[in-house]
């Protein structure tokens, strides 16, 4: 198939959300990503990022406008549908707390494969997911059986991050979408994790929606869009 | 299945909380199942410890009292029969045969029965059976006994064994007939009825160890050994009550009627079957109450199982984001949640029933004697299925509720991840 028939990633037009109904939250014209690119999204707090990242996994729909992921109108399916392309084809990563404090390191990167027959099977490819879920850790850092077999909640908040990486990772999505994932790291573990996230994401073509308010990271990125707070008034 | 797994994975990170509320509904459940099967077992065995009997005479008292301290050596006998008048009912023409008996002592804590070997072949418990000797043979000697199955395996008794019979039921020290010691020539087979635990002598032995004793106390300065008794004359004068077989069931009442109406002494002829009745209408009450407090505390049970998730549910705001994050549909947040309290519900009825089984293999000696309840530890009839079912429906239904909540909170949260 040539490169050029393949649909783009995710393609958004003329989004419109409003939470109450009474105010937009989002009004974006335009927003298109396609495989293997990099955009950085940032704006003020309460600019409506976390919410364009919840109408882009379909966790909610737009009440004007429409969403379309790997060509299939994500934002017109119904919600059974909706959850499945999200865990066939998105990896996400909280800003925080992305872990069951009850499931070990490796089942918590497993977790993706549970959901997802696609994913289970893509990271199953050369041999079993749990040797995938292994090496996924070892590229980001978190080698050793040890560190592997402890609970989600023994580690740092660093190395609980790269886990959710590895979980998003996992099984081949197309699209990482990551909220804020740096923002309760320091510095050096910030520049770790991102340099990481960005080999791996590279590493497996996956595209990159990554959420931040530190501009200083923008570097890093193919493409930069930058979100508004919306004015006041009632929605139109 | 995966949604089970998740549970049990969670539940068992928060395994305090879990195992309280699990104890909680296994309580419930005991105290449920452990009522209901107490009265079924003891309408069973009472029924099948007086078939094949038609009349019982005993003292004018209560038909249900009567029944009680006769049949099932439960309360004691307010007053005798005299051995004239039992003389004057056994003639009567359409009495085909009585079984006399005689009851007051006992024997390191069971019941001694004064009878003769008519008892061997008249009783029967059940659907008709009759009683089988598992060694040995009836009574035969003045000194000789015959016990019941339970007594042999309570004492290790076997044939031979001498025992010696306690005046009264106290079991007090000094009130033995030491020197009037009996010899074990019968152990009957298990029977579960109150015979299990009797142990049964003639008459004239019941007479032969009271000769040199009057209301209750050794006569001071009379002693009359063993074998000075057996010259003795050793007719009874009295039995504590008798049962009657009857040449024909049609006369049943006629008879009744005749002792009831008997002039020389105040007696009682029952139908052990009528008194029974009357025995469970009189507790029936009693046992509704029992039932519907029992059921109310599986109530509570659940209410503790609810109370206990729904304060689960703030905290794990974050875990339901974080699978519906990884794909989890919203639906599969409810069924979560409902699996949880299955998984509560059945680990509590599986847990009741075990300590109910506990329960009863510990305390079934004890309730056979002092209640004369065969309590057996067969496994759960249909109505208890329908009892542990309908706890779990329950559970189920009372687990919407926060399952529910939990879906709808997941909806309105989205991927927001409060904190
Ligand atoms: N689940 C939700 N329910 C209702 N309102 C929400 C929800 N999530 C966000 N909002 C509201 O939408 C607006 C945008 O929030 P958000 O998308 O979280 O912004 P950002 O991520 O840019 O800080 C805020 O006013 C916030 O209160
Ligand atoms: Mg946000």
């Amino acid at each position: 198939m040539n490169l050029l028939d393949r649909p783009p990633l995710l393609v958004c037009r003329d989004l419109r959300f409003a939470w109450n109904g009474l105010r937009d939250v989002i009004a974006l014209p335009r927003l298109e990503v396609r495989r293997d690119e990099r955009v950085f999204i940032h704006g003020p707090s309460g600019s409506g990022k976390s919410t364009l990242l919840s109408l882009i996994t379909g966790m909610i729909t737009p009440r004007i406008g429409n969403i379309t992921l790997l060509g299939k109108p994500l934002s017109h399916l119904p919600a059974t549908r909706r959850d499945r392309l999200r865990a066939d084809h998105i990896g996400y990563i909280f800003q925080q707390f992305n872990l069951l404090p009850y499931l070990d390191v490796v089942d918590n990167v497993l977790l993706s494969c549970a959901f997802s027959r696609r994913r289970h099977a893509n990271a199953s490819l050369a041999g079993s997911c749990r040797d995938e879920a292994e090496r996924l850790l070892d590229a980001l850092g978190l080698d050793g059986a040890a560190l592997q077999r402890q609970r989600a909640t023994e580690l740092s908040v660093g190395q609980q991050q790269r886990v959710a990486a590895a979980r998003a990772l996992i099984g081949h999505p197309e699209l990482i979408v990551a909220d804020e994932p740096t923002s309760a790291l320091d510095t050096d573990a910030r520049d770790a994790f991102l340099d990481l996230l960005l080999a791996e994401c590279a590493r497996h073509h996956s595209g990159l929606l990554f959420v931040s308010h530190d501009l200083g990271l923008a570097k890093h990125f193919d493409r930069m869009v930058r979100l508004d707070a919306m004015p006041q008034t009632a929605a139109a | 299945m995966r949604l089970l797994v998740l549970a049990f994975k969670s539940m068992r990170q928060r395994r305090y909380a879990v195992a309280l509320t699990v104890l909680t509904i296994a309580l419930s459940v005991l105290l449920l199942l452990g009522v209901d099967r107490l009265r079924r077992q003891a309408h069973s065995s009472f029924a099948s410890t007086v078939s094949g009997t038609d009349l019982i005479v005993g003292a004018r008292s209560g038909p249900v009292n009567l029944l009680l301290y006769a049949i099932f050596h439960v309360g004691d006998a307010t007053s005798n029969v005299s051995w004239q008048s039992y003389q004057e009912i056994a003639a009567l023409p359409e009495v085909a045969w009585t079984v006399p008996i005689s009851l007051g002592d006992s024997h390191r804590g069971f019941r001694v029965m004064g009878t003769t070997t008519a008892f061997f072949d008249r009783y029967r418990y059940g659907a008709g059976n009759r009683l089988g000797f598992a060694e040995g043979a009836p009574f035969g000697d003045l000194y000789d006994a015959v016990i019941g199955a339970q007594v042999a395996r309570r004492l290790h008794y076997r044939l031979g064994q001498s025992i010696v019979i306690a005046h009264g039921f106290g079991g007090m020290r000094q009130m033995l007939h030491a020197d009037k010691p009996f010899r074990v020539v019968g152990i009957l087979a298990p029977t579960g009825t109150p015979v299990d635990g009797t142990v049964m002598v003639s008459l004239a032995g019941i007479e032969a160890i009271h000769v040199d004793w009057r209301s209750g106390m050794r006569l001071p300065g009379m002693q009359i050994s063993a074998a000075q008794a057996r010259t003795m004359n050793l007719t009874p004068t009295s039995i504590t009550a008798f049962m009657v077989g009857l040449k024909s069931r049609l006369a049943t009442f006629a008879v009744q009627r005749a002792v009831n109406d008997y002039t020389a002494e105040p007696l009682l002829a029952i139908l052990p079957g009528v008194a029974l009745d009357q025995l469970w209408n009189l507790v029936g009450a009693a046992e509704n109450t029992l039932r519907a407090v029992s059921a109310m505390v599986v109530l509570v049970g659940l209410c503790g199982m609810l109370t206990a998730l729904l304060t689960m549910l703030d905290e794990r705001r974050r875990e339901m984001a974080i699978l519906r994050a990884v794909g989890a549909p919203a639906h599969a947040v409810f069924l979560l949640l409902l699996s949880e309290s299955a998984l509560l519900a059945i680990a509590g009825i599986v847990l009741g029933v075990a300590l109910l089984y506990a329960m009863l293999a510990v305390v079934r000696g004890v309730v056979q004697e002092r209640l004369g309840i065969m309590l057996t530890l067969s496994p759960p009839a249909p109505g208890e299925w329908l009892l542990m079912g309908a706890v779990l429906v329950m559970a189920l239904l009372a687990g919407c509720l926060p399952a529910w909540i939990a879906y709808r909170r997941s909806l309105a949260d989205g991927l927001r991840m409060r904190l």
